[in-house]
C-alpha cells in the first residue's frame, strides 16, 4: 500500500483559502495538545468558546465544533496524537475561525479515498475527513506518508 | 432501582420501557460503558422499548452517531425497540452535512412523542398530574 513517493499530497479545496486567511488579521491564537482522550473534550470546549467569541450562529457553532471533533479524533486515533490550533480571524469585518490540526502519524497514503464517504480504518463511520470538509468553508489537507498529516479548515460567520 | 454504574448515565424503567438520556459530553469510555449497561438492563428488565433522549447533546459527531446506530442494532437483537428523541435542529443540519443519516434509528421530535409511540399516553385531565398513563396497545 505504501509507495516510495515522498511527495506532499496536498488537497486544497479552495485555492484562495490560504491567501484569504493570510491577509486576515489574527486576533487570537490558542494551541491545544491532543494526547489523551480527555483532550478531545478540551478541544471541543475551546472551539465552542471561540465560535461564541466570533459571534457564530448556533448552526455554525455546531458545524465547527463537530468538524473539530472529527479532525481531533482523527489526529488522536490515526496520528497518535497531535495539536489543534485555533485562530480567530477577521477579514473585512467578517469573523472567521481557522482550525489547524496537525499530527506526526503515518500520514495518509490515498487522500482521495480518505476523503470519500464510507472510508474508515478506525472506530468512526468513515465520514470524518470528508464530513469535516463539508462543514467548513475552506479545507486543505497536507500529508506526507511517514511524516504526518495537517488539516487547515476555516469557517466564516454567515457564509 | 437504577444503579448508574456506567459513566453516570442513569437508566430508568417505566413499565417495559427503559428511559435514558445522553449528556452533552459523551466520550469514548462513557459510550462503551453506557452500551454495556443498557444492553444488560434490556435483558434483566425484560424491556420492550428504549427511549434515548439526546436533547442535551450539543453535537453529534460520527463517533456518537455510530454509538447510537450500534445501540439500536444491539437492542433490536435483544427484542427491544429504540427511539432516539429530542435531537436539536442544528445537530440535524450538521449530521446531514456530515453525510450521516442514522440509518435504522427510529427518531421522535421529543421524549413525549417517543413515549406515545411506545404506547404511553398522557392523561388529558390536569388532575392526573400530567404523568403518563400506561395503556398497552396489545
Amino acid at each position: 500500500m505504501s509507495s516510495a513517493r515522498n511527495t506532499d499530497h496536498t488537497v486544497a479545496l479552495s485555492p484562495t483559502a490560504s491567501d484569504a486567511a493570510n491577509r486576515a488579521a489574527h486576533t487570537e491564537r490558542t494551541v491545544h495538545h491532543v494526547r489523551i482522550e480527555e483532550d478531545l473534550l478540551t478541544v471541543r470546549h475551546a472551539v465552542r468558546a471561540a465560535t461564541l467569541r466570533a459571534g457564530f450562529s448556533i448552526v455554525d457553532q455546531t458545524r465547527v465544533v463537530t468538524a473539530a471533533s472529527e479532525l481531533a479524533r482523527n489526529a488522536y486515533i490515526h496520528g497518535g496524537g497531535g495539536t489543534v490550533t485555533i485562530d480567530q480571524l477577521t477579514l473585512r469585518g467578517n469573523a472567521g475561525l481557522r482550525l489547524t490540526v496537525k499530527d506526526d502519524g503515518p500520514g495518509i497514503a490515498d487522500t482521495d479515498a480518505a476523503l470519500a464517504d464510507g472510508f474508515t480504518t478506525g472506530a468512526g463511520l468513515g465520514h470524518g475527513l470528508g464530513g469535516a470538509r463539508r462543514l467548513m468553508n475552506d479545507f486543505e489537507l497536507h500529508t506526507v506518508p511517514g511524516q504526518g498529516t495537517t488539516v487547515i479548515a476555516t469557517r466564516w460567520a454567515g457564509r | 432501582m437504577s444503579a448508574p454504574a456506567s459513566g453516570g448515565v442513569p437508566i430508568l424503567r417505566l413499565g417495559d420501557v427503559l428511559v435514558t438520556g445522553l449528556l452533552n459530553e459523551l466520550d469514548d469510555t462513557t459510550a462503551v460503558a453506557f452500551t454495556e449497561e443498557l444492553t444488560n438492563r434490556i435483558s434483566s428488565d425484560g424491556a420492550r422499548g428504549v427511549l434515548i433522549d439526546i436533547s442535551r447533546l450539543e453535537i453529534v459527531d460520527s463517533f456518537v452517531a455510530r454509538t447510537l446506530m450500534e445501540l439500536t442494532t444491539m437492542a433490536r437483537l435483544l427484542g427491544a425497540r429504540v427511539i432516539v428523541a429530542g435531537m436539536r435542529p442544528p445537530v440535524a443540519i450538521t449530521l446531514v452535512e456530515l453525510g450521516i443519516q442514522l440509518t435504522g434509528v427510529e427518531t421522535a421530535l421529543n421524549a413525549e412523542q417517543a413515549m406515545a409511540a411506545m404506547g404511553w399516553h398522557q392523561s388529558l385531565q390536569p388532575s392526573g398530574g400530567g404523568l403518563g398513563e400506561f395503556r398497552p396497545e396489545h
